[in-house]
């Protein structure tokens, strides 16, 4: 028994027989093909939010270097490249060097696992490169959506050991927020794929998009609620506006990369847009179908569903730019109430929800019963906790200020 | 290739097994843990239980660790630690002969027994290929060993429960009054500023004690 026999990492037709060179070959070309698309459009992502941001502010943005000031990452890049590298003498040499490594590995990672094409409405998901049929994704590990949450909970330790090993207060009092709301939102965001999960009948990140085909996306099919609550989570995941209290520059100076400078300055900088990147393409492939969309001509067909998914990817892309355009920053205790006491329950409410309606149908029960009483019970539940919850804030509010109320009445003060 | 990786993965588990024991930085520590349990999630894929490898990534590495590291942080113990001091007498002795001892019971379990150490067969074929091992382990947890779970699940919100009524602060009538509202300057003994360290001619404002912790009344 071949080693390749017992290490089930993937599904994919090119793997599943024995390797030789050719396959070998093409493996390494997707590796370098996926590296290099998004170091790519980090690039163009970079530059696009610069500008875009500029356009809403009414002001012009990048505009020197190159056509439309479109090279002006590169040259931020070169001169990142070449400043001073300091380590502040208080820090811990070691894990300091670490850090930046830890955040720019897995927003790497993450992307192997993303289907960026293949035919899935007629050809499974197969494309046929030099005569080997393989899926257009770098890795479909059976546990693939388990790994990006995986990945994201490494991610956690760059920030957190970068603001540890600065030796520095601000540092690591932004780690310190930062990883605190990741880990937090980390919960709701892995609530929200899990119905995912129920209703795709997979972990695979390949299998996902083929149950979507048909055009019954993902984001019908949970009822909506799954994805608001992983946009929510995934932008407080990535720390972007207006989640990003761990760079707060009024109060935190830089956060948690105060102290970084040079190269790795702009390993944290990569590993952020990246980290963009990818959740965005997470979210088309887990409810908007992936690389999925009609085949409009016969010739070069393979290319259509990378153009589809670009599109949707792209329309995630502007929308966190706007967001950032737009929203003004929370604070932190909306930040934890928001995690904790709206999107935690929400999304579990909802994937038992789910998961009634699918063991009413496989026991023949009625549905609509099963989920009115399903309802019923959430309603139940919901306002438990939000009389607990608005009891607790009115006792605080009457124990800041006693002479403001007296008798708050409960549920008044929410 | 099972041999290379297994041999690579377990130079790393143990490497970072005996980083955990020398490290003199407790987050140096931490951190050789993360390393153990990484090494251990590649062994799980090499025996096709990538469910066990992804879920002991997500709640080892990243929970169970990162809150070591908080309390580490928050505590302010990120330090190299003293350890000429013993903090308990005949600590360290204990601790090594528990140690041979479980050691020894181990080897004496893995080289004695002829059915293996838990006194079952060991499986000598897969139980499923690897896309099925999910739905395996989810079948086995929810039918047969439905109660250990759920008494688990209870276990564990009967300590979030403990840790929050433990954490609470009291509030309200059960807090513990300051006597110096009961008592007027002239009833006790010694001047005012002895008892509170403030000036004798100051005011004391009785219906807000705090004032006098702050000292600035």
């Amino acid at each position: 028994m071949t080693a390749v026999d017992t290490l089930v990492l993937a599904v994919d037709p090119l793997l599943s027989g024995d390797l030789d060179p050719g396959i070998v070959g093409i493996v390494l070309l997707k590796v370098m093909v996926a590296f290099t698309l998004l170091l790519v459009s980090v690039m163009l992502m970079i530059w696009f939010e610069r500008k875009l941001v500029a356009d809403m502010h009414n002001r012009i943005g990048p505009a020197v270097a190159g056509p439309f000031g479109i090279l002006q990452t590169l040259a931020d890049g070169i001169k990142l490249f070449f400043k001073e590298d300091l380590i502040p003498d208080r820090s811990d040499r070691v894990v300091f060097k670490l850090a930046p490594y830890l955040s720019l590995v897995p927003a790497f990672l993450v992307f192997a696992i993303v289907p960026i094409g293949g035919d899935f409405s007629s050809g499974d998901g197969v494309v046929t490169w030099f005569g080997e049929r393989t899926y257009l994704q770098v890795a479909d590990p059976p546990v693939g959506v388990l790994f990006f949450l995986a990945l994201s909970s490494i991610a956690v330790y760059g920030v957190m050991l970068a603001g540890w090993s600065s030796g520095s207060k601000y540092p690591l009092l932004g780690s310190v927020r930062a990883s605190a709301q990741m880990i937090s939102y980390e919960a709701a965001l892995g609530l929200a794929i899990a119905t995912v999960f129920l209703t795709s009948g997979s972990l695979s990140t390949h299998d996902i998009v083929a149950s979507q085909v048909t055009g019954n996306w993902n984001v019908l099919t949970t009822g909506v609620v799954p994805f608001l609550v992983f946009l929510v989570a995934g932008t407080a995941e990535l720390n972007r506006p207006p989640f990003d209290l761990v760079e707060a520059e009024q109060e935190l100076v830089g956060g948690f990369h105060t102290e970084y400078s040079s190269l790795r300055f702009a390993l944290f900088f990569l590993a952020e847009f990246m980290n963009v990147i990818t959740m965005s393409a997470i979210a088309v492939t887990l409810f908007l179908g992936g690389p999925a969309g009609p085949i409009l001509t016969d010739t070069l067909g393979w290319v259509w569903p990378v153009v589809w998914f670009g599109l949707k990817v792209f329309a995630f892309l502007f929308c966190f730019v706007w967001l950032r355009a737009t929203l003004p920053r929370l604070r932190y205790d909306q930040l934890m109430d928001l995690g904790w006491k709206v999107l935690i329950p929400v999304a579990l409410g909802w994937f038992l929800l789910i998961g009634a309606m699918g063991v009413a149908d496989d026991r023949g029960w009625p549905v609509v019963l099963v989920v009115l009483v399903g309802m019923a019970v959430m309603a139940g539940g919901a306002a438990l906790l939000i009389g607990a919850v608005s009891k607790a804030r009115a006792e605080r509010l009457a124990d800041a200020f006693p002479e403001y109320d007296d008798s708050p009445t409960p549920g008044g003060l929410l | 290739m099972d041999a290379t990786v297994f041999l690579i993965s377990a130079a790393i588990v143990l490497v970072g097994a005996l980083g955990v024991l020398v490290a003199r930085n407790p987050v140096h520590a931490a951190l050789f843990l993360v390393q153990t349990l990484f090494g251990v999630a590649v062994l799980f894929v090499l025996q096709d239980a990538t469910f066990l490898a992804a879920v002991q990534v997500i709640v080892y590495a990243g929970a169970v660790v990162i809150l070591f590291l908080f309390v580490i942080m928050l505590l302010g113990v990120d330090r190299a630690e003293d350890l000429g001091v013993e903090p308990i007498v005949g600590q360290r002795p204990l601790a090594a002969v528990i140690g041979a001892s479980l050691l020894g019971l181990l080897l004496t379990l893995l080289l004695v027994a002829t059915d293996g150490p838990t006194g079952a067969l060991g499986q000598t074929a897969p139980l499923g290929d690897g896309a099925d091992n999910t739905r395996r382990l989810g079948e086995a947890l929810f039918t047969d060993y439905v109660f250990a779970v759920e008494l688990t699940a209870l276990l564990l919100t009967v300590a979030v429960v403990g840790a929050v009524v433990l954490a609470r602060t009291v509030k309200g009538a059960l807090q513990p009054l300051p006597v110096v509202v009961v008592a007027t300057a002239e009833e006790l003994p010694g001047t005012t500023e002895e008892r509170f360290g403030v000036d004798s001619d100051t005011e004391i404002d009785t219906a807000f004690p705090e004032s006098i912790e702050g000292g600035d009344a």
